[in-house]
């Protein structure tokens, strides 16, 4: 097993905060937007950018929201192993509201089709987005693109993209793992 | 730990302390699921799950029923009083031919013990109990665990004193099974002609005093007499029976801690507990028929991810 940097620190804490200023570009003072991480792993990416939104930018009014889709996924029975849940934590309205989906890796497309099913449970969106901080080209099974990226990467699929985040693995860094 | 250690659910006995944390961490996500506005999630909307009631139920089966719906699965029902069992139909025979309408999952309450289990020999089908005879009712032992977790924190180092008509109730032992499997202290109390000669053995104490066991626990889950089950009379009268072992807010409020009150229903209103009880802030009985569904479907689709496509 090898292993490759793609990004490491610097280079995170860079494209967050252009992510952040795109986000503004357009849903302004976010008074009818909602953010929501996409569990497991895109909690962390949902989190820094909603801090770095109240705290650098002084964005007060900013929601933020965890989607589990566990219930929702298309490999039910499928796989070896069983799926675990996580938690959701969604307290205020989706109804009419515009939605950001933010997710750390989009590979095939899958978990943001359960993702675009789950939140329905919780009202009708006037819109929904999709921000990732990789974007897996080539390797789409279902016709979903992100509306922010944070950087495009070439992988085959024996290769694993894994995104650490400095609350949880010690480090900002993404790395391209062969296998 | 992600998987059951079971293919069915035929009792509390066969299940593992880890089993029961993972079925109530499930349920966790599925009561957050329930309280949505759109309470319904897709999982399991390629399983056919048939409900084979052979003995009368209307909260179980509702319970059973609602959470297969709020999974998507397919739902068929049965009961015995409209069926072939009444033509002389074999258990193995009815259940055979329901399977080769493709079932995947078979929810079965019987009035004889071990029904489930002797089922489970016989058929290619995941087995879920909701009740055999006076055996077990596992899914109404893990709510009621769940709801006292939900109440008090955790289940480990509380006294449960469960009241009434132990001899007829497989409520009583599913509950003595789980409440002991994790860690909490378990007294029945009853007349004696309503507990079974040898219950000390399974390690609960035992007491005829209501109010000793009153001062005992944390929590009093209180059973209604089944008089449909007795061919003999246990206790002289209903009142009688009322006066030693029914909880009045008197009798609540005489007592030197705020006990919680639980009972499965259906509740027979002044006889085991007064209205005042039933509706009082202690009693978390409308919890517990909540967090129902909530632990039916965490069994059912802990279940479903283990049966192969």
């Amino acid at each position: 097993m090898s292993q490759k940097v793609l990004l490491n620190a610097k280079e995170v804490n860079i494209i967050l905060h252009r992510l952040a200023c795109q986000l503004i570009e357009n849903h302004n003072d976010f008074s009818n937007t909602v953010l929501i991480g996409i569990q497991p792993r895109g909690k962390y990416l949902a989190n820094r950018l909603c801090k770095m939104l109240r705290e650098d930018y002084k964005i007060k009014n900013v929601r933020l929201g965890q989607l589990d889709i566990t219930f929702f996924r298309d490999d039910f029975r499928r796989g070896d192993k069983p799926l675990e849940a996580n938690t959701t934590e969604i307290d205020f309205v989706v109804e009419n509201k515009k939605v950001v989906f933010i997710d750390d890796v989009l590979y095939t497309g899958r978990s943001i089709r359960s993702a675009l099913t789950a939140i329905q449970s919780f009202g009708r969106p006037a819109e929904i987005e999709l921000l990732t901080l990789i974007d897996r080209r080539f390797s789409r099974h279902l016709p979903i693109q992100p509306d922010y990226r944070g950087r495009q990467v070439d992988a085959i699929n024996d290769e694993k993209v894994k995104v650490n985040w400095i609350e949880n693995e010690g480090e900002d860094s993404v790395y391209l793992i062969n296998k | 730990m992600s998987e059951l250690s079971v293919n069915h659910l035929l009792g509390i006995k066969y299940l593992t302390k880890q089993d029961i944390q993972l079925i109530f961490e499930t349920a966790d996500h599925f009561k957050e699921v329930i309280n949505r506005p759109i309470k319904k999630v897709p999982s399991l909307r390629d399983i056919t799950i048939a409900n084979l009631f052979f003995e009368n139920s209307t909260r179980t089966k509702l319970s059973f029923e609602l959470a297969e719906k709020r999974l998507s699965a397919d739902v068929i029902n049965f009961s015995a009083s409209q069926s072939s069992v009444k033509k002389g139909e074999t258990l193995i025979d009815t259940v055979n031919n329901i399977l080769s309408m493709k079932v995947d999952m078979v929810v079965m309450r019987h009035p004889n013990p071990g029904a489930g289990v002797f089922l489970s020999n016989h058929i290619n089908a995941s087995i879920i109990n909701a009740g055999d005879g006076a055996h077990e009712h596992p899914t109404q032992a893990l709510l009621d665990s769940y709801s006292i977790r939900e109440k008090l924190g955790e289940v480990k180092g509380k006294n449960v004193v469960i009241v009434g008509d132990v001899l007829h109730s497989r409520v009583a032992l599913s509950n003595i099974f789980a409440l002991q499997l994790q860690g909490a202290k378990v007294m029945v109390c009853g007349p004696k002609t309503l507990i079974p000669k040898y219950i000390d053995k399974l390690g609960v104490k035992v007491e005829t005093n209501l109010r000793k066991a009153l001062d005992w626990c944390d929590v009093a889950n209180m059973l209604r007499v089944q008089n449909e089950r007795m061919e003999i009379n246990y206790f002289p009268s209903t009142r009688e029976y009322a006066q030693q072992y029914g909880v009045t807010k008197e009798l609540l409020n005489s007592l030197d801690k705020e006990i919680t009150i639980m009972h499965p229903g259906p509740i027979n209103r002044g006889v085991e507990i007064t209205s005042d009880v039933a509706d009082s802030d202690q009693a978390i009985i409308l919890n517990q028929v909540e967090n129902g569904v909530a632990i039916r479907m965490a069994v059912i689709y802990l279940l479903a991810s283990k049966i192969k496509q």
